[in-house]
C-alpha cells in the first residue's frame, strides 16, 4: 500500500505515471469533506423526520438520532468514492472516535455540571465555616454549611488509611516478594474485591459492630467500613507499582549479603516509594467518595462532632446523599447538597492530580530536588 | 567439559542439593506478610460468615421461600428477592448493554487512533472517571440525565413498543417514565464504562508489535489489523474487564438509590416508573429497620455477595490468566 520514491529522479528515465503518489496525512480534504458533509446531512434529514415524521422530544433524542443517520449517510457516501476495505477503515474508525470523546464528555460533564450547581452555595464563605445546626430547609444559603462533614470526612477517611495501608502494602509485598502456592488465590481474591458492593463492606461493619459487639453508629465504624473497601483497591495498585522494581536491584541486594527483610526495606520500598504513594493516594480518591458504606454505620447529625470514637458523625457523600436525595424537599436543600458535591469534586481532583504527578515518574527515578541533594551530599564527599 | 577428560570424575557430576537458610529474621518477616495475605481471605470469610450468620433469622422466618417471594411484608413472613434480585440483575444488563461498545470503543480510540501526545491525557480521564464517586455520578443521573432522557424513553415505547421489553402500559404521562430500570441503567453505565475501558485498553496496548507490522506489511487497513491482531489477541482481557463491569454494575448502590422509583412486583417493562435491586433496598431500608427486616436486608445482601463474588472471581481468573500469558503466548 504505501509506496515511497527514495529513488532519485533520473532525467533520462521518466517516472511511471501510472501509480498514484500516496498520501500519508491523516487528514484529506475528500475525507474530511465527507464527515462534513455526512455531518450536514444528517442535521438535515434527522429535523425532517423528528420534527415532521415521527414526533419526538428532547435534545438528546435529536442527537442520538442524528448520531444513527449521520452514520449511515457517511459509510453510504465514502461506499461512493472507496472500496470495501477503505469503508469499514473509515466507519470504524468515526465509532471508534465516538467511543473515546462520549467517555471524556461524560467524565467532564459530571465534573463540570457539579461544580456549576454547586457554585451558589460555596461562593459563601460561611459554607466551610457552619454546620447545619440552626439551618431550615427555607434557611437562604448565607448561613449552614458543610464544616462538620468536612471535618467527618478528614477524620475518617484518615483513620481508613492508617488502618488500610499497612495491611495492603503487607499483602502487596507478599504476593510480589514472597509469593508461593498461596500467593495466586489472595492474588485473585484481591482482584474480586476491587469490584465488591460498596453497600456489602457497610452491612458487614453493621453486622461484626453494631450487631455483634454492640457498638453504637461512630466516625470509626464508618473508617472501619471504608477500610474494607480500600484495602483490596490499595493492594492491587501497590502489587503493580512493586512488580516494577527491577530484579537485577534485588539480586544487587542480596549479593551483598543482605537478608531479604534488609532488601525489601532498603531498595524495594524506597524504589518503589513514589508509585506506592499513588497506590495509596488513588485508594484515598475511592474511599472519600463511598457513600453506601458510611451510610449505614455513622448514622446522621447536623452537628459537629469532633470525636470519631463516639455519636453520630457525617461525611460529606453522606451530606449530599441527605440533602440532596433524602430531604430534597426545598432548592435551598438541594443547592446545599450540590455545594458539598463541589467540595468533593475538587478534593478528589487534587488527591488524583497528586496521584499522576507522583505516579508519571519510574521506580527509583529521582525528583529535581533528590538530584541536587545527591549531587550536594556528593560535593561533599 | 571436564567429565569427558576425567571419567573418574563422572559420579561426582551430580546437581549439588541446595539448601536455603533463611534466617530468623527474614522467617519472621516472611510469616508477617503472609499474615497480610491470609487477612485478606479471612476478611472475605468473615463477610460471608457475619452476613450468613445475621441472616439466620430470616431464614428461620420464612426459609426457602425467601428466594421464590416477591413481595416485602416484614410483619407477615411475606418477603423475598423474587422480584428484587431479577430487577437488579436487568439495570446491570442495560448497563452493561451500552457500557460494553462505549467502553471497547474508547479503549481502541485510546491505544490505536489517538495521537501519542494525547494518549496519556486521554488514560488520565479514563482513570479519574473510574475515581469519580459514584455520588457525583448520581446527582448528575438524576439532576441533569433524568429530565433529558423522558424524551427518549417516550420515543422508544411509542415506536419501538411492540419490542415486549419496551412496552408501556401506563398512560402516557412524564410521571410515569421517571424512576425507570432505563435510566437507572444509563446512569449506572457511567460507572462501568471506564472499568471495561481502563482494563481492556491495557490488554490491548500489549498485543505484540510484530504482529501489527506484519498485518500492515500484508496491505491490512486499521480497522483489518485491528481485528486480525488486536481483537484476538485481547479476547480474554474483553471478557474478564465485562465481568469485572457486571459485578460493578450488580453492587452499585447510591446512583440506583437515587434514581428509581420502588416496586416488588416482576415486570420486564423497562422504560416504566418503577425497579429494584438488592442494593437500593439495603440502602433505603435499613435505618428504618427492625430486627427482622435487618435480618431479611442481610440474607438480601448475602445473596447478592455471593453472586457478585463469583461473577467477580470468574473475571480475575480470566483476567490473571491473560496478563501472566502476554508476554509468552501471542494467540
Amino acid at each position: 500500500m504505501l509506496q515511497q520514491e527514495s529513488r532519485p529522479a533520473a532525467p533520462s528515465a521518466p517516472l511511471p505515471a501510472a501509480e498514484p503518489r500516496v498520501l500519508l496525512r491523516r487528514f484529506t480534504p475528500e475525507g474530511v469533506a465527507t464527515v462534513a458533509g455526512a455531518a450536514a446531512g444528517a442535521v438535515g434529514l434527522v429535523w425532517v423526520l423528528y420534527e415532521r415524521v415521527l414526533p419526538f422530544s428532547g435534545a438528546l433524542g435529536f442527537w442520538l438520532s442524528w448520531y444513527a443517520v449521520f452514520l449511515a449517510l457517511y459509510a453510504a457516501m465514502a461506499a461512493l468514492q472507496w472500496d470495501k476495505r477503505e469503508v469499514g477503515h473509515r466507519v470504524t474508525t468515526v465509532a471508534f472516535v465516538t467511543g473515546g470523546v462520549l467517555a471524556l464528555v461524560i467524565v467532564l460533564g459530571q465534573a463540570f455540571y457539579t461544580l456549576l450547581r454547586g457554585f451558589p452555595a460555596v461562593r459563601h464563605l460561611s459554607f466551610f465555616l457552619q454546620t447545619m445546626s440552626f439551618t431550615g430547609p427555607d434557611s437562604a444559603l448565607t448561613g449552614g454549611g458543610v464544616l462538620h462533614a468536612m471535618i467527618g470526612t478528614a477524620e475518617q477517611i484518615g483513620l481508613a488509611t492508617l488502618f488500610s495501608v499497612p495491611l495492603a502494602v503487607a499483602a502487596a509485598l507478599f504476593l510480589a516478594e514472597v509469593g508461593g502456592l498461596l500467593a495466586r488465590p489472595v492474588r485473585i481474591i484481591v482482584e474480586a474485591m476491587t469490584a465488591l458492593p460498596d453497600v456489602i463492606a457497610g452491612l458487614f461493619i453493621y453486622a461484626l459492630f453494631i450487631l455483634t459487639l454492640g457498638m453504637h453508629k461512630s466516625g470509626l465504624a464508618a473508617a472501619l467500613a471504608l477500610t474494607v473497601t480500600m484495602l483490596p483497591i490499595i493492594t492491587r495498585a501497590s502489587e503493580v507499582v512493586l512488580r516494577l522494581v527491577p530484579g537485577t536491584l534485588r539480586e544487587a541486594s542480596y549479593a551483598l549479603g543482605s537478608s531479604q527483610w534488609r532488601t525489601v526495606w532498603n531498595v524495594v520500598l524506597p524504589t518503589a516509594r513514589s508509585g506506592l504513594t499513588t497506590a495509596v493516594v488513588l485508594g484515598m480518591a475511592r474511599g472519600i467518595g463511598e457513600t453506601a458504606p458510611v451510610l449505614i454505620v455513622s448514622g446522621a447529625t447536623k452537628e459537629l462532632n469532633l470525636n470519631p470514637l463516639q455519636g453520630p458523625q457525617v461525611s460529606l457523600p453522606l451530606f449530599i446523599w441527605n440533602y440532596a436525595h433524602i430531604e430534597a424537599v426545598t432548592s435551598n436543600y438541594v443547592a446545599r447538597g450540590f455545594g458539598a458535591g463541589f467540595v468533593l469534586v475538587l478534593v478528589v481532583l487534587v488527591l488524583f492530580t497528586i496521584a499522576r504527578r507522583l505516579g508519571g515518574k519510574a521506580p527509583g527515578e529521582l525528583s529535581r530536588r533528590q538530584r541536587r541533594r545527591l549531587a550536594r551530599e556528593r560535593a561533599r564527599a | 567439559m571436564a567429565a569427558a577428560d576425567a571419567p573418574a570424575f563422572a559420579d561426582d557430576d551430580r546437581p549439588r542439593s541446595i539448601v536455603v537458610r533463611v534466617s530468623p529474621a527474614d522467617r519472621i518477616f516472611r510469616g508477617v506478610l503472609r499474615g497480610a495475605g491470609i487477612a485478606v481471605l479471612v476478611m472475605t470469610a468473615g463477610i460471608l460468615v457475619f452476613l450468613a450468620l445475621q441472616s439466620v433469622p430470616a431464614f428461620k422466618a420464612v426459609g426457602l421461600r425467601f428466594f421464590t417471594t416477591s413481595t416485602w411484608f416484614i410483619s407477615t413472613n411475606q418477603f423475598g428477592i423474587a422480584a428484587i434480585l431479577p430487577l437488579g440483575v436487568l439495570i446491570a444488563l442495560i448497563a452493561l448493554i451500552i457500557a460494553i461498545p462505549v467502553g471497547l470503543a474508547a479503549a481502541l480510540f485510546i491505544s490505536e487512533y489517538a495521537p501519542p501526545r494525547l494518549r496519556r491525557t486521554l488514560i488520565a480521564m479514563i482513570d479519574l472517571m473510574a475515581a469519580t464517586p459514584s455520588i457525583i455520578v448520581a446527582l448528575f443521573g438524576l439532576y441533569f440525565l433524568t429530565p433529558r432522557i423522558l424524551g427518549v424513553e417516550a420515543w422508544l415505547a411509542h415506536h419501538l413498543g411492540f419490542i415486549p421489553v419496551f412496552r408501556f402500559t401506563m398512560s402516557n404521562f412524564a410521571g410515569n417514565y421517571v424512576g425507570s430500570t432505563f435510566i437507572a441503567g444509563v446512569v449506572v453505565s457511567f460507572l462501568v464504562i471506564p472499568i471495561i475501558a481502563a482494563l481492556s485498553r491495557q490488554v490491548f496496548s500489549q498485543a505484540p508489535q510484530g504482529e501489527r507490522e506484519a498485518a500492515y506489511a500484508l496491505g491490512s487497513t486499521r480497522w483489518g489489523m485491528i481485528r486480525t491482531v488486536v481483537l484476538p489477541y485481547g479476547r480474554a482481557g474483553m471478557i474478564g474487564a465485562s465481568m469485572l463491569g457486571l459485578g460493578r454494575a450488580l453492587g452499585e448502590t447510591i446512583a440506583v438509590s437515587f434514581i428509581l422509583t420502588p416496586v416488588f412486583a416482576l415486570s420486564f417493562h423497562v422504560l416504566q416508573a418503577g425497579g429494584n435491586s438488592p442494593t437500593f433496598m439495603i440502602a433505603s431500608h435499613i435505618l428504618e429497620a427492625g430486627p427482622k427486616e435487618i435480618s431479611a436486608l442481610m440474607a438480601a445482601g448475602l445473596a447478592l455477595f455471593v453472586m457478585t463474588l463469583l461473577v467477580n472471581t470468574v473475571a480475575a481468573i480470566i483476567i490473571n490468566r491473560s496478563r501472566s500469558g502476554a508476554s509468552a503466548s501471542a494467540d
